[in-house]
Formats: structure tokens, C-alpha cells, sequence
């Protein structure tokens, strides 16, 4: 083990000559990465790119065709995830890998341990996890269930969870993907305060400022090979897209302005409680017309989750009404609203967009697999399910070899892809879309946008509820701020009033400009 | 008419109840554990009938009823072990390898036994009563519940073990999280397999050991389908139960409770009605059971579905 030990390697990992595939298909065509000690190091792609595959073969849980990975100066024994713990490589995984019935602590110690040992220290980790949290600001309690947390809150845990494990290289697949901007600053700084503690951290990510600001090296991946590597202060956002996408990417979206017609989805006092029991939203009311696209920005966990699931039926609603089109559709079921002019992107694709065990295909028709053209008499068409599916596939640009594959094979960005194909195929008057853009390759994000300011120019109405405020500005023509369940205050997404909408999140009200100033002088 | 109900009834009611639940108690716990870490083993009923019969050969053979019920014990686990290989090895559908696992188990055990024992028309002497000092004392109630033999007692034992094993230990918390989120488990560094096999194999064991108490610790003789059934409501009272074995412990006597009353409903000849009724009671109960559960879902998200990570 040690003869061919690199004795004064300046890298602490090399990844080299990675190969991997999944029968006939390619998802690691002989990448290099190379990392060095107390480095942030950035890798980007498109969606389907292979860097969660790259990953994942980095922490044991695939086995490469071929290649080698020196860690620390010496070969690491690829493919076992124990020898990757071991070594102190943690990584915080796209799709979470938390035990939903279990406590955060009990999931912080899972695999850890001499199996037949008792466990009579929990109140010792209970400690250490507050101790942690406290010390990073992330807001995350032992004892909690993590099926009660939002996902928000989930990725929080995760990210504490390689923290907590003592990790020297970090690996962040997309964190920051569903956390606000406040949240995302302080995961910087964390990154930063890790570099500064010794550790390394890699880091992917589809938001080039994130990127730009935190990182000292950048790789890119495209077509599962690492196509470039570069330290940060010699490239620029750009050039970065332009080697991620292979063409020029737009930053700002032309748009023409709003248009608002009739009222489309009008919800009126709206109460309703979380699973826990608790008041989620008090008396929450507002309107969308056709042709306009509403935003909700806020931290996740003020009630968003709760709204978008009692607007599609999901959730018992306790007082208030919420009507679509004139028709009152207050407890309907989701099956009837279904049969409505409703779309719905939720804001967690595995537990409501779609059945990881099914085909791309199967899960293109899922709202409609008992309505013509796709079911007749009872049999599903499946030749005209087919050519829908390969229509949702080439209109949107999801990378799969064909509408047969599973979903679950789909990179996290092309599976989002898919749900929001298929719902706007439904040629829906009302949208609701909850994390819209969660994981999406910025060259996906600038075609989705534009498909939804295509949609609002079409006249339908959009909910567009975010935490990510860029996304917000960028499409929406107003921007309510949830707090605790509340509407605190409209908006109109004008970017000079970013900062009032990031005060409000933290819960300031807004107090109308004029009523302000005598007070301030 | 209803002047049987005595209190000698009731307390003789009661007694019978835990020793019925016995079979019941060690099969269903086995079976929250094996449920526990994803894997339904329909197959109770099969491997319980190995257990009862392998456990009164080794004891007829060799008088000792030790043996007897560690061999109850062994031939479950044989069994487990050919119904994980297929199933976690192989990935096989779980039901149809447990059906099999069944249809195997009644098969064998009714060609041994007529092989070799059915002439012999011999028992064996099942374990004797113990009476525990100074709580058998106690009026009716003493009588009835602490004059059962070790196997009946050890019921306690083992809920008692199993309740810490999988709240309480590592491995119990991985064997849950096996069974809810295997892909985390794997991530974790840990065998999803090895847990699965580990938990089908103290599953079995324990279904072994209840089909062993009814040939030594119940009746004396083993009978071709002795266990009538028991595997199955085995499977209803893990769903009773919501997957707890303190649950498995009590649903279990509950369901002792209605084996015990239909026997002693049946010895009562100024009850005019055919005993067939009271024969089906814990069978119904069983339906009843499963319907009222039926809603609320808290059986292990991954129950029943092979793991295929690498
Ligand atoms: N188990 C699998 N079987 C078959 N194909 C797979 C499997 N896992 C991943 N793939 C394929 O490998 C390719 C790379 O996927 P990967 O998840 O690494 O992409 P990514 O770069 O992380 O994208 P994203 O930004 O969307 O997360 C994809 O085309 C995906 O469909
Ligand atoms: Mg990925």
C-alpha cells in the first residue's frame, strides 16, 4: 500500500481516470479531479453532467469499471463507504439520506458503533448536536422527527450530520439548493470557517455567484468528464456557463410587463395547521390573475409548504376559502381538483412529482393515465404515451437515453425537468409552483423562466411560491413575504427592493414608505 | 345461563390465555423484527410447523426438552436462511418465496412425521409446571398464572429483549432504518443485507421456537398442521400491533384470550350454539383487526421490497 505512495503530492485527493457505466450507459467517461488541501473546491455541470456519480464513487456507494483515488498520499480502497468514513470523507447527498421515523441524533449515530452495544449516551450526542448548531448557526434540535421538518430543515440536518461525523473533506452536492439567501450566506461562511479549521471542502452547485464568491478552484464537468479546472480568480460567471451549457447564457430575461386580467385563484383567510397540530397559516388572503406571475418569497418553514398544499387539496383547511376561476373549490379532493385547470410543481419531487420506480414515460402521463389519448376503454397507450414522453423529453431537454428509463436513474435536475414539463403540458389556467428551479442547471433555468413568462403571457395565472429571491425577481410582477404564517407585505419585484423583501422575511413588517420618513428625521 | 362465568373461570380463563398466547408471542415478535428492517415473511406458518416438529423429534430422541426447543429454534432458522437467500440474495418477491416457505413446511413435516413417528402413537413429556413461590399462592389468580411451565414465562424474557434490542442498541437502530430508508443505511457504511439476513434469521428463530412450544410445551405429540393458522395471525397481530414488540406481547394474549374462551365456551353444554362459532372467533377477531388498523399506516416504508443498491 504504501510502495506507490506519492511521498509529496501537493493534492490531498486524486480522482484518476474515472470510469463507470450503467450497462450501455456512460455516466463517468474518465475524470480527473484534483483537489487540494484547505481548498473550496467548486465542481460544476449541467444537469446529468456526473457529478453526483463522481461522488458518489468518491464515498464508496459506486464502484467504478476503472480508475484509481489517492487520498492523503495513498490509494483509497474504492467502493466501501465505511474506508470513505473512515478517512473522514462525509458528503451531504442531493437526495437526503435520512431515515424519515427517526430522531436527528439517532440518525447522527446510525452506522456508528458496536452494533450489540447499548445506546445510553444519546444525551451526550443530544448535547454535542446542540453544541454544533449553536456554534454554526444552523438552528437544528436533536430530538426532532425528521418526517416533521420541512426540507429546508432536512438539509440543514444533513449538513450538520458530516459535521458532526468529524469530516476532513466535505462534500456538498447542491446545498444550497433549497435554503434562503441568509441561510446560504452563513453556509459560506461556514465553508469558509472549515477551510479555516483545516478541513476541505467540495462543493457543487448550479448558482455561479455562490460559486464565484466562495470558491478558490473550479472544475467543470461536461459530458461526464471534467473538462476544465481553474482557480477562481481567472475566470468569470460567463465563461463558466459557457463551458457548463457550450453556448452563451442569458444572466437577465427580457421581459415585457404584466398584464393582469380577471381573477384566477383567489384565496381568502386562510387557516390551516401542520402536521404537528400547530397553526401553519393565520388568515393568510391574496388573489392571482390571469396573466401575472405572484411570488411568495420567505424562509422556508413560515407556512409556504402548508399553503401550497391546502391550495391542491392536500391539507384539511380550518377556516377561509380558496376559489379557482369563480368555482369554490375549499376541500375538494386532489382528485377533483385534478380534473380542474390546475397545474402543481411541488416543492418535493420524490414525496409528490412523481413514482421513482417508473418509467419516464409512466410518469409523464401520471395525472392523466385514465384519460384519452393515453388510456382507451380502460388500456393504456402506450405507443401514444411514448411519443408524448419523447416530445416532454426533446421540448425540455431531459437527458436520458430514452422515455423507458426509470426515473430514479434521472439526475436530480432532469427529474425536475420532467414534472415541470408534464404539468405545463397540461395547458393549465392556474399554476402553482413550489421550488421551481430547485437543482436546475442555470442553461434549464433560463429556458424554464422563459417558459413561465411565456405562460403568463398566455394569460394563465401563476403562484410562484421560492425561497430563492433571485429566481423571484427575475419572473415575478409582485412579491408577497410570508412570516409565521402571515402575509407580512406586497412588493412589486422591482430588484431596488430586495432588501425590504429580505426584512420582511426575517420578520419585519413593512411600514409604507411615507409613513416611514417623519418618523426617521 | 350465564352462571359458569365463576370466578374459577375466569382465573382458569386467564392462565389459559398466556399459555395460548405463547406460540403467538415468540412468532409475532420475531416477526416485528424481521418487518422492521423491510422483510415480510409470510412464511411463519411453514417454518413454525419445522419448529414443532424438529423440536419433539430432538426431544423424543433424547428426552431433554432443552434440546428440543433449541432444535425448534435451528430448524426455524434453516428455514429463515433459505427464505433470505432467496429473498435478499436473490431479490425473489417475498410473498411468493413465504408461500412457498409454507407450502414446504406443512409438506415435509407431514412426510417425516408419517414417516417415522405416526406408528409410535408415543408423546413426549412436555415441560413441567413451575410454580413461582409465594405469587402461586395467591387465591385464583396465582393458581391460574404462575403455575406455567419456563417456556410460558419466558415470554417476558424475550419481549423484554427484543423491545431493548431494537430501541435500544445500535443495531436495533439500524435494523429500523433498514427498513425505512435502506439507501441510508448503505450510505452509513452498513451491510443492508447482513442487517436483513441478521433480522430474518432472529425472526425464524423465534417462529421456530413457538412451533416447539406446541409440541413441549402444550400438547405432546406433534400433529400434522398443529399449528392451525398460528403463522398467519402471527402476521395480524405485527400489524395489531403497529410493529412493537411490547405490542406483539399484548395483542398476542388478546388473541390468547379468545383461543382460551372459545376451549372453555365449548365445554359449556347449556350454550346452545355450535362450536364451530367459538373455533372461527380468533380467525374473525383476526379480520376484524385488520380492518380496524387498516387506515392508519405505520408499517415500515420499505416493507416488502427488495434492496438494490450495488
Ligand atoms: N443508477 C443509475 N442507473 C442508470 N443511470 C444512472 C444512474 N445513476 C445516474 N445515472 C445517470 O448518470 C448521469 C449522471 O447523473 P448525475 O446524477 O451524476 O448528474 P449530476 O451531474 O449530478 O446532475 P444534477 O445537477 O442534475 O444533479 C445521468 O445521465 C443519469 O441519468
Ligand atoms: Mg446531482
Amino acid at each position: 500500500m504504501t510502495d506507490d505512495k506519492p511521498m509529496n503530492s501537493p493534492y490531498l485527493l486524486q480522482m484518476k481516470e474515472i470510469y463507470k457505466s450503467f450497462g450501455p450507459v456512460t455516466v463517468s467517461a474518465g475524470v480527473t479531479l484534483e483537489v487540494k488541501p484547505g481548498e473550496i473546491h467548486a465542481l460544476l455541470g449541467e444537469n446529468g453532467a456526473g457529478k453526483s456519480v463522481l461522488m458518489s464513487i468518491l464515498c464508496g456507494i459506486l464502484k467504478p469499471d476503472s480508475g484509481s483515488i489517492h487520498y492523503k498520499g495513498a490509494p483509497l480502497n474504492i467502493g466501501s463507504p465505511r474506508e470513505a468514513i473512515r478517512h473522514g470523507i462525509g458528503m451531504v447527498h442531493q437526495h437526503f439520506m435520512l431515515v424519515p421515523n427517526l430522531t436527528v441524533a439517532e440518525n447522527y449515530v446510525l452506522g456508528q458503533g458496536t452494533p450489540l452495544r447499548l445506546i445510553n449516551d444519546m444525551k451526550a450526542v443530544h448535547q454535542r448536536i446542540t453544541a454544533l448548531s449553536d456554534r454554526y448557526g444552523l438552528d437544528v434540535r436533536p430530538d426532532a422527527v425528521i418526517e416533521d421538518l420541512s426540507v429546508g430543515e432536512q438539509q440543514r440536518v444533513e449538513i450538520l450530520k458530516v459535521l458532526f461525523h468529524g469530516t476532513d473533506l466535505l462534500i456538498l452536492d447542491e446545498p444550497t439548493a433549497v435554503l434562503t439567501p441568509q441561510e446560504t450566506d452563513r453556509l459560506l461562511d461556514l465553508m469558509r470557517d472549515l477551510v479555516a479549521d483545516g478541513k476541505t471542502v467540495i462543493f457543487i452547485s448550479h448558482k455561479l455567484d455562490e460559486v464565484m464568491r466562495v470558491s478558490d478552484q473550479i472544475s467543470v464537468m461536461r459530458d461526464f468528464k471534467v473538462v476544465h479546472t481553474t482557480a477562481v480568480t481567472d475566470t468569470n460567471p460567463r465563461e463558466l456557463a459557457r463551458l457548463m451549457v457550450g453556448r452563451d447564457v442569458l444572466m437577465e430575461l427580457p421581459r415585457g410587463s404584466a398584464n393582469p386580467g380577471q381573477v384566477v385563484l383567489s384565496v381568502d383567510g386562510l387557516s390551516c395547521r401542520n402536521d404537528l397540530g400547530l397553526p401553519a397559516l393565520k388568515g393568510v388572503s391574496f388573489s392571482v390573475k390571469a396573466g401575472e406571475i405572484v411570488g411568495i418569497a420567505g424562509v422556508s418553514g413560515n407556512g409556504q409548504t402548508e399553503l401550497s398544499l391546502a391550495i391542491s387539496g392536500l391539507l384539511p383547511i380550518d377556516a377561509g376559502k380558496v376559489s379557482l376561476e369563480g368555482k369554490d373549490i375549499t376541500g375538494l379532493s386532489p382528485a377533483e381538483i385534478n380534473q380542474l385547470s390546475f397545474a402543481h410543481v411541488p416543492e418535493d419531487r420524490h414525496k409528490m412529482g412523481v413514482l421513482l420506480p417508473f418509467t419516464l414515460a409512466e410518469n409523464a402521463i401520471l395525472h392523466r393515465y385514465n384519460q384519452s389519448p393515453f388510456a382507451k376503454k380502460g388500456l393504456l397507450q402506450r405507443g401514444v404515451t411514448a411519443s408524448f414522453a419523447r416530445d416532454l423529453i426533446k421540448r425540455f431537454r431531459v437527458k436520458t437515453p430514452d422515455e423507458e428509463e426509470f426515473l430514479a436513474n434521472l439526475s436530480g435536475g432532469n427529474q425536475q425537468k420532467l414534472v415541470v414539463a408534464r404539468e405545463l403540458a397540461r395547458d393549465p389556467n392556474f399554476i402553482l409552483v413550489s421550488q421551481l428551479t430547485r437543482g436546475i442547471d442555470i442553461g434549464a433555468i433560463e429556458f424554464i423562466l422563459q417558459e413561465m413568462l411565456k405562460q403568463r403571457d398566455a394569460g394563465r395565472a401563476i403562484l410562484l411560491i421560492s425561497t430563492e429571491l433571485e429566481e423571484l425577481f427575475t419572473v415575478c410582477d409582485r412579491i408577497l413575504v410570508m412570516f409565521h404564517g402571515e402575509i407580512l407585505g406586497e412588493v412589486p419585484a422591482d430588484r431596488s427592493r430586495l432588501e425590504e423583501v429580505g426584512l420582511m422575511m426575517a420578520g419585519q413588517r413593512s411600514a409604507p414608505a411615507a409613513a416611514m420618513e417623519p418618523a426617521l428625521t | 345461563m350465564l352462571d359458569f362465568i365463576t370466578i374459577g373461570f375466569l382465573a382458569t380463563l386467564v392462565g389459559a390465555a398466556w399459555r395460548l398466547a405463547t406460540p403467538l408471542i415468540f412468532t409475532s415478535i420475531g416477526e416485528v423484527i424481521s418487518e422492521r428492517a423491510g422483510v415480510l415473511n409470510i412464511g411463519l406458518e411453514g417454518t413454525m410447523l419445522m419448529g414443532a416438529f424438529c423440536g419433539f423429534a430432538a426431544t423424543f430422541a433424547s428426552g431433554s426438552i432443552l434440546l428440543g426447543l433449541g432444535s425448534g429454534i435451528v430448524a426455524g432458522m434453516a428455514f429463515g436462511l433459505i427464505f433470505a437467500f432467496f429473498t435478499i440474495t436473490v431479490k425473489a418477491n417475498q410473498i411468493v418465496v413465504g408461500a412457498a416457505i409454507n407450502l414446504l413446511g406443512m409438506g415435509l413435516t407431514a412426510f417425516l412425521f408419517r414417516t417415522y413417528y405416526v406408528s409410535t402413537g408415543r408423546g413426549v413429556d412436555i415441560a413441567p409446571p413451575i410454580a413461582i413461590p409465594y405469587l402461586s399462592d395467591i387465591p385464583f389468580l396465582g393458581e391460574a398464572l404462575f403455575r406455567q411451565n419456563m417456556i410460558v414465562y419466558s415470554t417476558i424474557l424475550v419481549t423484554l429483549l427484543a423491545a431493548v434490542l431494537l430501541y435500544r442498541t445500535s443495531f436495533g437502530l439500524t435494523l429500523r432504518a433498514v427498513g425505512d430508508h435502506p439507501k441510508a443505511v448503505d450510505v452509513a457504511g452498513r451491510s443492508v443485507a447482513a442487517y436483513r439476513y441478521g433480522a430474518v434469521l432472529i425472526g425464524t428463530g423465534l417462529a421456530g421456537l413457538g412451533g416447539a412450544f406446541l409440541t413441549l410445551g402444550h400438547s405432546n405429540q406433534f400433529v400434522e398442521g398443529i399449528t392451525s393458522g398460528r403463522g398467519f395471525i402471527a402476521l395480524a397481530v405485527v400489524v395489531f400491533a403497529r410493529w412493537s414488540p411490547t405490542g406483539a406481547f399484548f395483542v398476542s394474549l388478546m388473541f390468547g384470550l379468545f383461543y382460551a374462551l372459545q376451549l372453555q365456551l365449548q365445554a359449556q353444554p347449556m350454550l346452545n350454539i355450535p362450536y364451530q362459532v367459538f373455533q372461527a372467533l380468533p380467525y374473525v377477531m383476526t379480520v376484524i383487526a385488520l380492518v380496524m388498523v387498516g387506515g392508519k399506516n405505520a408499517s415500515p416504508r420499505k416493507l416488502g421490497i427488495a434492496y438494490d443498491g450495488r
